[in-house]
């Protein structure tokens, strides 16, 4: 982010103003991604005419960059009107996308329309690797065509890169693809619980010796003494500071009107189908509930080593049963980094410890269950 | 003397916070801020009316400034967001589209 921009959602979050805002328009995909938190049926999606008095709204509020994505967005067959409702409003449209329906045509309306850029999901430069993720065979190849169109037409393409167990040893492939194309290129380990809260998709993210082996490459991170180095003890204004942007400059809406502080962070705050977005932003009592939350009122991590500098995910700690407590994907991510554990995986190393009395418990109450001749093998 | 004529990029994302406008430039994603002055010339820069009359009914009346200094400035100011493909400036009025296309 540049320093203009972190002034200016300074600014913004002194004023409440939401400054960003990812709008899904869809849950609905043409893909069906194995790691993919959303449940694919359409629930009731906005109506054209509701997403653009959202769009209206928004722009009132002064949302300035905005960011569409699903679900697939190009399977809303109103997209483009939608897109050019946003851009008469004058918002930084960003778009996420897989592509595969984007053609000539569709990336030629995409540069008419001045969108600030398009991530498309790459899993592998390999297609076996990637169509395995999407269970769509031809699907590599369909997007990385669009990239080509989309390139082609000047436009400013990132390619996004989820690191699964599945993929994990082709994040290297993928950088030299997105190089030979001549495109951004993001790689992210973190794989997301479902909005429903079922788990089974984070089993799917890679473990500690790769996320180790990904801190430590040069190609990615820089600097690795810097990236890797133990922060400074947390000082007072760490402390103050507030764990992220979401309630504070930036909120997720979804296809059915739900706001939520971020995609990631399944709250519900309000629905624009009954309430002024504007409204929900500022007087939802969950809204400002996130935006009360400072470091220095996190059970755990406050006293953590890693807290000033920390990725937690307060929408991830929220998946895990409290706001304010720790996310530990993200502790995960800074043992890898740093080589020290956090704060919340000694509590539970210790509450592990602490819990083997009762562990021993529950086999003697099996043994006693099963009768005396269990007791006499084991002696 | 030739009037100049400015109009507001169409290519641009923009928005106001706090009464100063924020744009994001079509060609490279840099962000720019404008103060308030700034942002009255963008907000008032319709593409029919002349920089002179801008300054003599949206600057001046708000500035404590002298008419000629201020249309310096605000030619000074134009052709500089003109250089980052902000605003479009000409001698004759500019016919205005919107960020789809449409002409106004």
């Amino acid at each position: 982010m540049s320093a203009l921009l972190l002034e200016m959602s300074a600014r913004a979050q002194k004023l409440n103003i939401p400054l960003s805002v990812q709008l899904d328009l869809t849950y609905r995909c043409n893909e069906r991604c194995v790691h993919c938190y959303l449940d694919h049926d359409d629930h009731g999606e906005m109506t054209t005419a509701e997403i653009k008095h959202l769009l209206d709204e928004m722009a009132d509020a002064g949302v300035f960059i905005l960011t569409l994505s699903g679900g697939e967005i190009f399977l809303r067959k109103d997209f483009f009107e939608i897109l050019e409702h946003a851009r008469r409003l004058m918002f930084c449209v960003k778009l996420k996308s897989n592509a595969v329906l984007v053609r000539e045509r569709e990336a030629a309306r995409l540069r008419d329309l001045n969108i600030e850029s398009i991530q498309v999901s790459i899993y592998s430069h390999r297609p076996d690797v990637h169509d395995a993720i999407t269970l769509i065979p031809g699907s590599l190849k369909r997007s990385v065509d669009a990239i080509r169109y989309l390139k082609s037409q000047g436009l400013k393409v990132i390619i996004a890169n989820v690191l699964m167990t599945q993929n994990m040893q082709d994040y290297p492939g993928v950088r030299a693809l997105a190089k030979e194309l001549g495109v951004e290129c993001t790689l992210d380990p973190t794989v997301t619980p479902m909005m429903d809260g079922n788990r089974s998709t984070v089993g799917l993210g890679v473990g500690h010796e790769v996320l180790h082996q990904v801190f430590r490459d040069t190609s990615l991170v820089g600097d690795i003494d810097e990236f890797c180095a133990i922060p400074p003890a947390a000082g007072e204004d760490d402390l103050e500071s507030t764990p992220c942007s979401a309630g504070h400059t930036a909120c997720y809406v979804s296809p059915y009107g739900d706001v939520f502080p971020c995609v990631q962070f399944p709250l519900p705050t309000g629905n624009v189908r009954t309430q002024r977005f504007i409204d929900i932003w500022r007087h939802s009592d969950q809204m400002n509930e996130v935006r009360s939350i400072r470091l220095k009122d996190l059970t755990t991590c406050t006293s953590c080593t890693h807290v000033s500098n920390c990725t937690r995910c307060p929408g991830l700690a929220f998946m895990e049963g409290n706001m304010r407590g720790p996310s530990t994907q993200d502790c995960e991510k800074s043992f890898a980094r740093t080589g020290v554990p956090s704060a919340n995986m000694l509590a539970k190393r210790l509450a592990g410890a602490n819990s083997r009395p009762s562990n021993l418990v529950q086999i003697r109450t099996l043994s006693t269950a099963v009768g005396n001749s269990a007791s006499s093998a084991i002696a | 003397m030739s009037r100049l004529y400015v109009a507001r990029n169409p290519r641009v994302a923009a928005r106001s916070l706090d009464g100063e406008m924020m744009i994001m430039s079509a060609r490279d994603s840099t962000l720019f801020t404008l103060n308030k002055t700034a942002t009255i010339l963008w907000q008032a820069a319709d593409g029919a009316t002349p920089l002179d009359e801008i300054v003599h009914q949206h600057i001046c009346p708000r500035f404590e400034v002298e008419p000629a200094e201020a249309l310096q400035d605000a030619e000074t100011l134009a052709r500089e967001l003109a250089g980052h493909e902000i605003l479009q400036i000409s001698e004759e009025p500019i016919p205005t589209r919107n960020p789809v296309g449409e002409s106004r």
